[in-house]
């Protein structure tokens, strides 16, 4: 693919992430949000935050169930850990990266 | 996390997310380098799609050769749940200007729509638009710094996975679901936990249908429909609570 193409291919991708993002700012601002509207919304930030861990734990295969991401899923327990005792996000990093880094030299990936 | 507001506090509150960045962008960077797309390319697309996870995809399929409309398709699906964060955050920004909205949400990330959920839990829900592009535009520059570094060192460091900088990403969503759950105070723990749970029961049966990414967002939808259905059968019925 040469440059000119490959250009127009991210200036398309960034219009199209770019009015996802901003569109809703744009309604939100000129309307009035319906009570049931907010009360669904208000449920988004854990279920999207819950959604977006569950694909880290799991591999998708085409055409049939997905697997455990078990060095992944080792991982996280000591991060979940982290997260609970620390209250950090820091801290949380942290672990995580040092229980993976762990993992993978340990070979139980 | 403090309830203080000011772009400074934007800063400071974003920087864990650098350790996430940093690790992805570098993932990012390497699959870039390996695909053939230069320094250059690699900065204009983290700066005019910024967004993770549709950068990869965006990259794999220039490497396939697909054709540009299912490339733009793709990343659309992949970033459709950016409009759920932008009209979850929206509301709190309403008083603002058009113009500081649509500044905000140009920026927005999964990083800092969850930072600013966290926020709001402790500044009585209120977002100021310092706090929000300072946080926002820390993650942008950290993010496109991370990326071209990355595209720039990635072949020398050929095994970065050993160190694990890949998972700093996972970390940092474990704990900000985390935070959310305990720092929102508008639902008891076990709520929360409720439906964090069903969603992701949920993603590993559309996992069977539909990849990753897909499955996120239908989750999403999902998991919020069944968490209003749940609070609305337990206000019918109070009892049995």
């Amino acid at each position: 693919m040469t440059d000119g193409k490959l250009l127009v291919t991210i200036l398309l991708c960034g219009l199209a992430t770019w009015l996802l993002r901003v569109t809703p700012f744009v309604l939100v601002k000129a309307a009035r949000l319906p009570k049931w509207l907010l009360s669904f919304l208000s449920f988004v930030p854990v279920a999207i935050l819950a959604a977006i861990f569950a694909e880290e734990l799991l591999v998708y295969h085409p055409g049939a169930w997905p697997t455990l991401n078990v060095e992944n899923t080792l991982a996280a327990l000591p991060a979940i850990v982290a997260a609970i005792i620390s209250k950090s996000l820091l801290v949380t990093v942290v672990v995580g990266v040092a229980a993976m880094a762990a993992v993978r030299l340990l070979g139980w990936g | 996390m403090d309830s203080d507001l000011s772009a400074k506090a934007g800063l400071k509150d974003v920087m864990p997310t650098a350790f996430g960045y940093i690790g992805v962008g570098l993932a990012f960077a390497i699959v870039a380098h390996t695909s053939g797309i230069g320094p250059i390319m690699v900065l204009l697309m983290s700066l005019i799609v910024y967004a993770g996870s549709a950068q990869f995809v965006l990259t794999s399929m220039l490497l396939a050769a697909s054709p540009v409309s299912a490339i733009v398709a793709s990343v659309f699906l992949v970033n459709a749940r950016m409009a759920l964060m932008s009209m979850t955050v929206a509301p709190y920004l309403k008083k603002e200007s058009l113009t500081q909205n649509i500044l905000i949400g140009s920026l927005l990330t999964d990083e800092t729509f969850a930072l600013s959920m966290n926020k709001l839990n402790v500044t009585h829900r209120t977002l100021r638009p310092a706090w929000f592009h300072a946080a926002n535009l820390g993650a942008y520059l950290i993010w496109a710094a991370a990326t071209v570094a990355g595209d720039l060192v990635g072949s020398l460091i050929p095994d970065a996975k050993a160190f694990g900088l890949d998972f700093a990403v996972v970390a940092m969503f474990i704990g900000l679901l985390y935070l959310q759950m305990v720092t929102d105070r508008s639902r008891r723990f076990s709520r929360h936990l409720e439906v964090a749970g069903t969603v992701m029961l949920l993603m590993f049966v559309l996992m069977r249908f539909m990849p990753g990414n897909t499955a996120i967002l239908v989750a999403t939808v999902l998991g919020c429909l069944i968490g209003m259905a749940l609070e609305h059968l337990r206000k019918e019925a109070p009892t049995h609570d």
